[in-house]
């Protein structure tokens, strides 16, 4: 696998947009792994959060864009209580979810959702939902 | 003592035997539950992107209201579903701290709110406002045989800084309210594991495996039901349980309350309608057992 590192690269527009829209500082971060020891869905990811942020600071953010994790999220905040330098991870996946949806259109089919499944699941899944995968 | 009230669209609805047994429940101890005259959904979800102000005006609003309907005395609210009560407790924490923020969603909202009103979520309000020991001392039916895994899920306590009104790693609050009501608390390490909230409308099968991770945890300690304070952790726990056997063989389903339905039968309140017939894991036969064990 190659990967091509550069100053540009670290420096690129769409990490300078992750820092904007989450107020976060990702060279804060030292891979300490806490947040991906803690994080309930890490189980279910393509990509650790921990990696997430490492691979946000490298400029590699194509590869977060195709990756799953950022849609399984589940904005517990264990990261963010965890994090030894305060850093709000939750915030830096709401921030790339909104990068990518912004690109592509909204993350999810509802067609998919049946109509037992609006009868039966509570509202605040639905509205929870939609107002992290619609735009 | 009267208080300020607000229900949130899913007590309204799916929840209601939740939102039936909490007003009860807390009339039975002295707290009237005043439902706000005007109230929108909060928003179910705390949005995390820093400059989005009218992802705030929602809860913002109902701050405005609260503010109204408390005038002249203490001036709260309080909320049962636990995902409201985060994102009003964090909208309200972001608007005592953002002055300029501030001015934008007032604007917006046509409002001039400052952070007033204190958002208290029920338990806390019966924790600190009433005492365990008063709801205990009105406790009539001790729910002596059950052995009750108290569970909060992430709202009420994470961010800390923000929400936690009990320890973030060890709360105790639903714990200390089932004892007083006469029940076991079961000790395990999952009470504040993330139950996957919302990604059951994305990837219900990621639900699947974090909700047995929970009960599979609750159960080895001793737990024969689970106690929970958010619908939606408690739609998670209590349905995808329903198959659960289909992807782990052996399973053994046990029902999921919520805690004020546990209240209303331990404060003897006629607890009939409280929904029961709504629950995916039927819980009657142990509601049965434990009136039982009364006489």
């Amino acid at each position: 696998m190659r990967v091509r590192l550069s100053a540009q690269s670290v420096h690129n527009e769409l990490v300078h947009r992750i820092e904007e829209y989450s107020g976060q500082d990702l060279m804060a971060c030292y891979q300490c792994g806490k947040c991906a020891a803690g994080c309930p869905v890490a189980f279910a990811m393509d990509m650790l959060p921990s990696q997430v942020i490492r691979y946000a600071q490298l400029g590699l953010v194509d590869r977060l864009t195709e990756s799953n994790t950022i849609w399984l999220c589940a904005a517990c905040q264990t990261c963010y209580t965890r994090c030894p330098k305060g850093i709000d991870l939750s915030r830096i996946m709401e921030a790339l979810r909104e990068i990518v949806m912004f690109d592509k259109g909204s993350h999810i089919n509802y067609d998919a959702i049946s109509p037992e499944d609006v009868v039966e699941w509570p509202q605040q899944a639905f509205i929870g939902g939609f107002r992290k995968y619609a735009l | 003592m009267k208080v300020p009230y607000f229900p949130g669209c899913t007590l309204n609805t799916t929840g209601k035997c939740f939102d039936d047994a909490v007003r009860a429940s807390a009339a039975a101890v002295g707290v009237e539950l005043v439902e706000l005259p005007n109230w929108n959904c909060c928003g179910a979800t705390y949005p995390l992107i820093i400059d989005n102000m009218l992802k705030l005006a929602a809860a913002a609003h109902i701050l405005v209201e609260a503010r109204q309907a408390s005038a002249g005395e203490v001036r709260q609210v309080t909320t049962a579903c636990t995902t409201c009560y985060n994102v009003l407790k964090r909208t309200n924490h972001f608007i005592r701290t953002h002055p300029d923020e501030r001015d934008r969603i007032n604007s917006f909202i046509e409002a001039d709110y400052a952070g007033e009103v204190e958002v208290v979520d029920i338990v806390q309000l019966l924790r600190d406002q009433v005492g365990f020991d008063a709801v205990r001392e009105r406790v009539t039916k001790p729910l002596k045989e059950l052995k009750a895994a108290a569970y909060y899920g992430c709202m009420v306590l994470r961010p800390p800084a923000e929400v936690a009104y009990d320890d973030p790693d060890h709360p105790r609050s639903l714990d200390d309210l089932m004892a007083a009501l006469g029940a076991t608390a079961v000790e395990y390490p999952h009470k504040n594991e993330c139950c996957g909230a919302y990604l059951a409308v994305k990837a219900p099968e990621v639900t699947r495996s974090m909700v047995y991770t929970i009960l599979g945890s609750a159960q080895r300690a001793g737990a024969e039901a689970m106690v929970t304070n958010c619908p939606l952790c408690q739609f998670n726990l209590d349905k995808q349980q329903r198959e659960m056997t289909n992807y782990y063989a052996g399973y053994q389903p046990i029902p999921v309350f919520y805690f004020s339905q546990l209240m209303g039968l331990a404060l003897g309140l006629d607890i009939k309608d409280y929904g029961w017939d709504r629950h995916y894991i039927d819980p009657r036969p142990l509601v049965e057992k434990l009136v039982l064990a009364q006489s």
